[in-house]
């Protein structure tokens, strides 16, 4: 540190492990906060004592790690005010250790021009809480017809595009959105599902299904969707981004396309390799998410696409919907799940049941979709943004009512013992959430 | 605790969601009870007054007439005051109306909710919201229970057991509760399952509830026992599931051709309503020495007596308040 600050604006974390998926750091050290950012990180750091005038915050061994990037939310403004608000998600976010947040542009209006973008951006930083980065509408209003202003979205601030829950189901449209997105170099990402097959379907299908009752959306409608876009980003050479593949046939297609050299990425979330079709159950509305829980074998398929480096990133795929939208015969039930807060946690499972280590579980979380939607994010740095997560990977609590900070508490994961917890947050400097150790 | 004793002749659940998951016992106590009523209601006077006092409500959110109907009988042949409701589904507020009609129902106190909705579990999610017994009327395609046991009171009058007859089902299971509520309880009691359909209306990996496949007539119907046909539900069908009915009735339709496999005595079922010449020819619906159609629909009367009766004893039976 060459130039010396004013002594208020400095905060000392100290005793820390720290860690930096970027770097591969893991090790025993200190983070210097000097105002909003990072002034120092380091093992040699504070070796000799925090210096005079500098708040010190003890860390107690725990791990110190980049802000959690969610890359994939519905946060429910403008629109769906009932269910969600930046300030609701916000609070869920900082709870869960996330930093930074991408929005879907499923909103009312949608997000697909200019002001939009501002709406979200003014709204989110006024709070304080979680940064926020839209996406923009790929087409307008999400009709699938028109492309929206994608250059104009982006000098806005849309840090990526997509229909949200919607499939770019018309060749053509998607042939010439990803050959003008590739004029700027922009990232798009598309929700892989066949409409016309999947149909009707409320649950992925198969046995658990007939004996249910309930009409299956087979696993081949992500698959054929994957394959397809594939070849139209062949065509194109653009850039598409798969958002939560849940099936064993589209991530090995993922598999193929990337060793061939085509510029596709993918995440999955949570309930993709943490729960299968079984969690249905007795018809449990919780568990009815888009796409549908798959089979056991998806499940694995997804763990190893994971770990051998398929998929890119993990999103929380946050959705959440109020009593009135999931109280109701399973049918008729809206999909999707709360995710901010269960993120971290049922990631840490891949680390708990020895799939992969801890840094590497914490990389598709923080580096990694801050890498892929190029966000100043998720790294722990000198002079990066002071956006970090003071963590305890096998802290224990319980996912419940009481426990999950979203308006809505639809968790698939609902009444789950799970391991892994944020302790503090911080966001430019300032400490925004915190539980007692 | 009960003992094993004890157990074994007692029906010990609080509603009746469906068949999955009953035990062989339970069916039989059903069963039995269900046989006790067949001849009274033969009878001059058919009331008894084991329901006085209780209160049975009809709710139903799809149309249905024989079901309504026998529940409606079953109910005051025992002594009870029966209530029909009729919800309209077409209504905007459709789940809404679910909860919110369960709620304001159960706030009048009735003892029994007989239930039907065109969605799967949907009576499922009522029963979770009220404190008086619930019977599944028919809920989606789920299940289905009173016609089951109807359906095998019928043929363990006509053949004494229901254990190692061979039973085929045809027709559109995809859209079948009846269906499923067959296959959870004839393979319960020990019977072997054939399905015989066009693979569009069977739904996935339905083999695994405990049945054969079949897409022929002449080779599924082959010395079976029983022939239960299926109604061909074209009011659920979103699409094409076959090119035609003349197609459909040429190759799964019953006929005297096709029956001529199963065992000379095999008997014919229908749960109703039939489409004649669609998946049943006019003759062989009313071949009277070996349809038992109408006699379905009697002893629909008798289990769904026993189901009420049956199930507010439990009422009364505190262990079971928590169930």
């Amino acid at each position: 540190m060459a130039t010396a600050p004013a002594p208020s604006q400095r905060k000392a974390f100290t005793n820390a492990r720290l860690i930096d998926p970027a770097t591969g750091l893991d090790q025993e050290g200190g983070v210097l906060v000097d105002g909003e950012t990072i002034a120092d990180v380091g093992a040699e750091l504070f070796e000799d004592g925090v210096p005079e005038g500098i708040e010190a915050i003890d860390c107690n061994g725990q791990c110190l790690i980049p802000g959690l990037v969610d890359t994939r939310a519905h946060l429910g403004e403008p629109g769906d005010e009932q269910k969600e608000t930046l300030a609701t998600a916000g609070r869920a976010a900082v709870a869960g250790g996330v930093t930074t947040i991408v929005c879907l542009p499923n909103t009312n209006p949608v997000i697909d021009d200019m002001s939009g973008v501002e709406f979200v951006a003014r709204r989110a930083r006024k709070l304080g809480l979680a940064k926020v980065y839209p996406y923009g509408a790929i087409t307008k209003k999400l009709k699938g017809e028109e492309i929206a202003e994608l250059g104009m979205l982006a000098d806005a601030g849309a840090v990526a595009f997509t229909d949200g829950y919607k499939t770019i189901a018309d060749a053509q449209l998607l042939r010439r959105a990803l050959s003008y997105a590739k004029t700027f170099d922009l990232l798009l990402a598309q929700h892989p599902e066949e409409p016309s097959l999947a149909k009707g379907g409320v649950m992925n299908a198969g046995e658990t299904a007939t004996r249910l009752g309930l009409m299956g959306n087979p696993s081949q409608s992500e698959v054929i969707m994957v394959e397809r876009d594939i070849r139209i980003v062949e065509l194109t050479g653009g850039r598409l981004h798969f958002a939560h593949l849940s099936t064993a046939d589209s991530i090995d297609a993922v598999r193929k396309a990337k060793a061939s050299g085509l510029r596709v990425t993918c995440d999955t979330s949570p309930p993709y390799f943490a729960l299968n079709e079984l969690a249905v159950g007795d018809y449990r509305t919780f568990a009815k998410l888009s796409p549908p829980l798959r089979t056991e074998s998806d499940r694995q398929a997804v763990i190893e696409g994971l770990k051998d480096g398929t998929i890119d990133t993990i999103a929380s795929d946050h959705l959440p919907q109020d009593e009135e939208a999931k109280r109701l015969p399973f049918a008729e039930a809206a999909p999707g799940g709360v995710g901010l807060q269960t993120l971290l946690p049922i990631t840490m499972e891949l680390y708990h049941n020895g799939h992969m280590d801890l840094i590497d579980a914490l990389d598709l979380i923080t580096r990694k979709p801050a890498d892929l939607f190029k966000l100043p994010a998720g790294r722990l740095e000198k002079g990066a943004a002071a956006d970090f997560a003071i963590i305890d990977p096998s802290r224990g609590w319980q996912v419940s009512q009481t426990t999950l900070l979203s308006k809505s508490k639809n968790s698939p994961f609902d009444a789950r013992p799970v391991q892994g917890q944020a302790l503090t947050t911080v966001i430019d400097g300032r400490v925004v959430h915190s539980v007692e150790s | 605790m009960n003992t094993d004793d004890t157990a074994a002749t007692k029906f010990l659940q609080r509603h009746i969601l469906g068949i999955e998951g009953l035990l062989p016992h339970e069916i039989t106590v059903l069963l039995d009870r269900s046989e006790s009523y067949v001849e009274q209601n033969r009878q001059r006077d058919k009331k008894k007054s084991v329901l006085r006092g209780r209160t049975i409500i009809n709710l139903f959110f799809e149309d249905s007439t024989r079901t309504r109907t026998s529940f409606e009988l079953a109910g005051k042949r025992l002594g009870g005051d029966v209530i029909n409701m009729s919800v309209s589904t077409s209504s905007v507020k459709k789940g809404e109306t679910l909860v919110d009609t369960s709620m304001t129902l159960n706030a009048m106190h009735p003892d029994v909710l007989v239930v039907r909705h065109p969605q799967s579990g949907a009576v499922k999610l009522l029963s979770e919201k009220v404190n008086c017994a619930v019977i599944n009327g028919g809920d989606g395609a789920h299940e289905h229970p009173t016609q089951a046991l109807l359906d095998a009171l019928t043929i363990r009058r006509r053949r004494g057991h229901l254990d190692g007859l061979v039973v085929a089902i045809c027709g559109d299971i995809l859209h079948s509760r009846v269906a499923r509520s067959n296959i959870h309880l004839l393979n319960t009691m020990g019977a072997r399952v054939r399905l015989i359909a066009p693979e569009t209306l069977l739904p996935a990996d339905v083999g695994r509830l405990g049945a054969e496949i079949f897409h022929d007539m002449t080779e599924g119907l082959k010395d079976v026992d029983i022939v239960m046909m299926l109604r061909l539900q074209r009011e659920r069908m979103h699409g094409n599931f076959f090119p035609s009915i003349r197609e459909y009735f040429h190759f799964f339709g019953l006929d005297y051709e096709k029956l001529s496999n199963a065992k000379d005595d095999a008997l014919i079922m229908h749960p109703g309503p039939m489409n004649r010449g669609v998946e049943i020819d006019s003759e062989v619906a009313d071949d009277f020495g070996r349809s038992v159609i109408r006699e379905q629909v009697e002893m629909g009367v008798a289990v769904r007596m026993a189901c009420l009766e049956i199930l507010t004893e439990n009422l009364d039976d505190q262990d079971l308040r928590n169930l």
